[in-house]
């Protein structure tokens, strides 16, 4: 079972209840380790978030300054792709963008959990978004909010065509929202695991030893893009959030 | 820079995945061989056994986290750079003033100086006048004194001239009176010598 667990790449995403099981209505909602690395992730933010900036320096100390930073980060994001109005969603992108960021650096930790990992957690956000953007849209804009879907200046002969194909972007948008986030958080940590599994292989292999710096290296390497794709894909998906909300606050192209 | 990185991350990619099904293969296999009685037939990420528990704690951590931003963190922060940026304005504010009433106390030094200066130069001036002014009448003075003290000295001089003058002619006098006695032998009357010595100085 060890060895197993240590090359087999696909283990790290197995999610696995820490508690006795628990049901609600029927649903299986045990206290799993994915759970466990959620609760983690918001206690973290938390921490920063409102421990950080308990004092409310003039002169911020060093938590304050990283509340300030993330803040004043999403804010001008916001503020950049939806204008001064965008602000009132400052909240839902920054609690977002927070969260996606922490879960996505929790997991490149060996031996954690990647929240972001999860399919389900990815398309829940990219719904949330989705439906905010269309329940906001329609609320503020009524049917006005679908001219969304017809671009001005476009032919009428044309519209026929236009039409389904905007459509068709609006509905594939929490499908490409939430896919990119979880294949790239899957897929490198898939590659971390199996160069590792490489190093785990060569030793098995007696002869082959010499060569585990080369797996070794490009764990390393690997390691230092993930960082770079764990906050890249967090804003990513923030400023994605902030470019349909945009939708929402002004819709029409 | 991206170039050469999204090349190195496909690659990455293409080799993660064609390894991860071998390896997943191997340790499907071999995990349903020791494990026996659960089911991990479908792979972990898509399993929809754990969605349920997945959204359930999702939906409470993330909606935990809303409100938390939201009523506490955000207004916090935002109200702290708000506070901030009100600050250094007043205080810029405040410095300009300061500025401003620093330029004005120098503007009135420097008159103030100038001023000063000035009275001194006046304050000099006149005493420069009043040490002359005085200085004049000392010397006029002291001119005036040496001039009445040289009238006096003249005055005795002449006193002292004539009444030698007298005393020569007198002289005279008796010694022409002697010399005409021893040469004629008759004494010859005062009044005649006189006269003659008067005739003879005046020229």
């Amino acid at each position: 079972m060890a060895e197993a667990q240590a090359i087999d790449p696909i283990h790290q995403f197995q999610i696995y209840p820490l508690t006795e099981k628990m049901s609600l209505f029927g649903v299986d909602i045990s206290f799993t380790n994915s759970a466990l690395f959620m609760v983690i992730s918001l206690a973290l933010i938390a921490f920063v978030m409102v421990y950080g900036t308990r004092t409310r320096s003039l002169v911020p100390g060093r938590l304050q300054s990283l509340a300030e930073i993330f803040y004043e980060f999403v804010a001008d994001t916001v503020t950049s792709t939806t204008g001064k109005e965008g602000l009132r969603f400052l909240p839902l992108v920054f609690s977002l963008f927070m969260f996606v960021l922490i879960c996505n650096f929790l997991g490149l930790i060996p031996g954690t959990f990647t929240v972001t990992s999860q399919v389900i957690v990815t398309f829940a956000f990219a719904m949330l978004v989705i439906l905010t953007v269309l329940l906001y849209g329609i609320a503020r804009h009524g049917s006005h909010f679908f001219g969304l879907f017809v671009p001005s200046g476009v032919p009428a002969a044309l519209l026929p065509l236009i039409i389904p194909i905007e459509v068709i972007s609006f509905i594939s948008r929490p499908i490409s929202l939430s896919m990119r986030l979880f294949a790239n958080m899957l897929a490198g940590h898939i590659a971390l695991k199996v160069f590792a599994g490489f190093i785990v292989m060569l030793i098995a292999a007696g002869g082959w030893v010499a060569l585990t710096p080369l797996p070794m290296i490009m764990i390393v390497a690997l390691t230092a893009l993930e960082f770079l794709v764990a906050a890249l894909q967090a804003f990513v998906f923030a400023i994605l959030t902030c470019i349909y909300l945009n939708d929402a606050l002004h819709p029409g192209h | 820079m991206v170039g050469p990185m999204s090349v190195f991350r496909s690659k990455a990619f293409l080799l993660a995945a064609s390894s991860s099904v071998l390896l997943a293969g191997a340790g499907l296999a071999q995990e349903a061989h020791e494990g026996g009685g659960e089911s991990h037939s479908a792979f972990p990420p898509f399993d929809p056994a754990t969605f349920g528990s997945t959204l359930f704690w999702l939906l409470i951590t993330f909606v935990t986290l809303y409100w938390l931003m939201s009523r506490v963190a955000l207004p916090r922060v935002g109200g702290i750079i708000e506070h901030r940026n009100a600050a250094i304005a007043t205080d810029l504010e405040k410095a300009d003033v300061m500025q401003k009433k620093a330029e004005e106390a120098g503007n009135a030094y420097t008159a103030a100086l100038a001023k000063a200066k000035a009275n001194a130069v006046a304050i000099g001036q006149q005493a420069k006048d009043a040490a002359s002014a005085a200085a004049t009448e000392r010397r006029k003075a002291v001119e005036a004194d040496v001039a009445t003290k040289i009238a006096t000295a003249e005055q005795q001089i002449a006193a002292m001239k004539a009444s030698a003058m007298t005393n020569v002619s007198t002289i005279a006098t008796e010694a022409a009176a002697a010399i005409v006695e021893r040469l004629t032998g008759v004494a010859p009357s005062e009044a005649d010598v006189r006269k003659a010595v008067s005739d003879t100085l005046a020229g």
